[in-house]
């Protein structure tokens, strides 16, 4: 049981600090990438290639005037960020970062909590995180932070199903809901994007909107809103604003590595999930997390430094008309096809099994994409009406 | 939509979203990849793509002659083209008939940096110069005084020669 505490004190403190300074480092690499896609420089001037600006914007915001606005509620205001900031960190608790660690007590997982109900926590806890942004858009009493709250609750509302629903596939294939289970599933067979690339795809989209990341930002949206939500928010409040989001970046990259692309596996090897645990898989395993956790959220800034933001009602129609549907459909023939293989011929998870979802799954893509590429939902510069 | 509105019916290669997403992606990334534009200024003051032009005209510059005297002989014309009315000349006159500046100032802030000045000088003494840094920590630091400006090191502007618009 010390052991026990112990271990998960140092647990807590360790993923904490690394996803804190995951957070900052990620804050000047979005500024940089930005830059790079612009073809400049970016911030370069703190420290070495500018590895320092995030402590010096961490700075600035303690040392800033905070200011409240007059007819703001009070409470509220100051809740909001906490709200944010929680559930954000929360989320990353039951996200397996490593192959277990040995140590002199005994053998660690490297896990902060490996919840049997791991999935399911993670809906619920990310679910909280709209209330930060509600609450702060209510609290601030401004029309724009108000139109940017109701903006982001209608929006991760939306997207929260379609996110929920493309996992139900993964849990369908996995047949568990405890991340540890759903990697060691992978491990056997091939990585959930191959039978279930469809599900990853509305997954993808789903969490650029969770996130309230570009194309998606709109209840920030700078041009229209004035910042939305945090437009009355300075200081501390507003980084915290800041760091949430960021951390909400991290932790769906994280499950997304977690949930299709086979977690802390290392690919084309069963060195790493078999036999004794050693230190160094720990390090080799969690190197490729932290890899496989970059590219997502390289994949982020690059979205976001490409693409325009939509239309309100395109947003939703995206969100309801197409992402919903697709996953309802998907769900129902992924699950046919999940049955016909157990059930009928009798296969267990492998490679086979993963291959023939996987061809299903191409045959879905192509459908899709060329159903997508007629322009009818989220349409250029041709309305809906004339399509 | 609205009602006159003539809606052009565009092939599905135009009016595509996944289409231009993906292009889109495609360009910035390799975006991300090319040669940086960015000058980095304190250090870099000039790259093989920009430098600061030769007719630049920047604050002035007084050249002397070989006794470190300057070469002004307060004949008055700049005084008289400038039209900004930057420039204080107060002349003087020594024993042996050479005139000289008593009080030779020019406010940097009044100035329009025309070059004028330079241009009438029969002396070639005033001059404009190559030359853009001007801090100061107070307004009054941006009166030149004829010491400073014979002080000046700075490379002096060609201007603009008629014989030779494109400065070859």
């Amino acid at each position: 049981m010390t052991f026990f505490l112990v271990s998960s004190a140092i647990k807590v403190f360790v993923v904490f600090n690394l996803i804190m300074v995951g957070v900052a480092l990620l804050t000047l690499l979005e500024r940089r990438v930005c830059a790079w896609m612009q073809d400049r420089l970016g911030p370069n001037r703190v420290g070495p290639q500018g590895i320092l600006q995030p402590a010096a914007d961490g700075l600035k915001n303690f040392l800033k005037e905070e200011t409240s606005p007059a007819m703001a509620d009070k409470a509220l205001f100051t809740l909001a960020p906490i709200v944010s900031f929680v559930p954000a960190l929360l989320t990353f608790g039951v996200i397996p970062f490593a192959s277990p660690l040995p140590t002199k007590w005994g053998v660690v997982p490297m896990v902060v909590a490996d919840l049997p109900v791991g999935f399911l926590y993670i809906l619920a806890i990310s679910s909280l995180g709209v209330y930060g942004i509600v609450l702060a858009g209510w609290s601030s009493n401004n029309k724009y932070a108000l139109l940017g709250g109701l903006r982001a609750s209608a929006q991760m509302i939306s997207y929260e199903i379609a996110l929920g629903m493309s996992t139900v596939a993964v849990l369908l294939l996995a047949g568990n809901v405890t991340l540890s289970q759903v990697i060691a599933q992978q491990q056997q067979g091939l990585w959930f994007v191959i039978p279930l690339t469809l599900a990853f795809i509305i997954f993808f989209i789903s969490a650029l909107a969770e996130t309230n990341r570009l194309p998606f930002d709109l209840p920030e949206a700078e041009g229209e809103l004035i910042a939305g939500y945090h437009t009355e928010y300075s200081s501390m409040k507003f980084s915290m604003f800041y760091i949430a989001e960021y951390s909400n970046m991290v932790t769906a990259s994280a499950l997304m590595a977690t949930l299709f692309f086979g977690g802390w596996d290392i690919p084309l090897t069963s060195w790493d999930s078999t036999g004794e645990p050693t230190v160094v898989k720990t390090l080799a395993t969690m190197a490729v997390f932290g890899l496989k956790t970059f590219s997502f959220l390289f994949t982020y800034i690059w979205v976001r430094w490409t693409l325009p933001r939509f239309r309100y009602d395109q947003l939703m129609a995206l969100g309801w008309k197409v992402l919903l549907p697709l996953a309802l459909v998907y769900i129902t023939m992924i699950a046919a096809a999940i049955w016909y293989f157990r059930v009928q011929l009798g296969w267990t998870y492998g490679p086979g099994m993963a291959a023939a979802l996987g061809g299903l799954n191409l045959i879905l893509l192509i459908a899709v994409v060329w159903w997508l590429d007629r322009g009818r939902i989220v349409s250029g510069s041709m309305p809906q009406e004339a399509a | 939509m609205a009602i006159g509105v003539k809606v052009m019916k565009r092939p599905t290669k135009q009016t595509s979203y996944l289409r231009a997403t993906l292009k889109g992606m495609a360009l910035t990334f390799s975006h991300l990849l090319r040669p940086k534009v960015t000058m980095q200024y304190p250090e870099e003051k000039s790259s093989k793509d920009w430098t600061l032009s030769s007719r630049w005209r920047g604050t002035h510059r007084m050249l002397t002659d070989e006794q470190g005297r300057a070469k002004c002989v307060a004949c008055g014309l700049c005084p008289q083209i400038c039209p900004a009315n930057c420039i204080k000349l107060v002349p003087g006159e020594d024993e042996e008939g050479h005139r000289y500046p008593l009080i030779y100032e020019i406010d940097e802030f009044r100035c329009i940096f025309c070059g004028y000045c330079q241009e009438v000088c029969p002396e070639e003494a005033i001059h404009v110069g190559v030359h853009y840094e001007n801090s100061e920590y107070s307004r009054d630091r941006f009166v030149y005084d004829l010491e400073r400006l014979t002080a000046q090191t700075h490379p002096v502007s060609t201007l603009w020669d008629p014989s030779d618009p494109k400065g070859e």
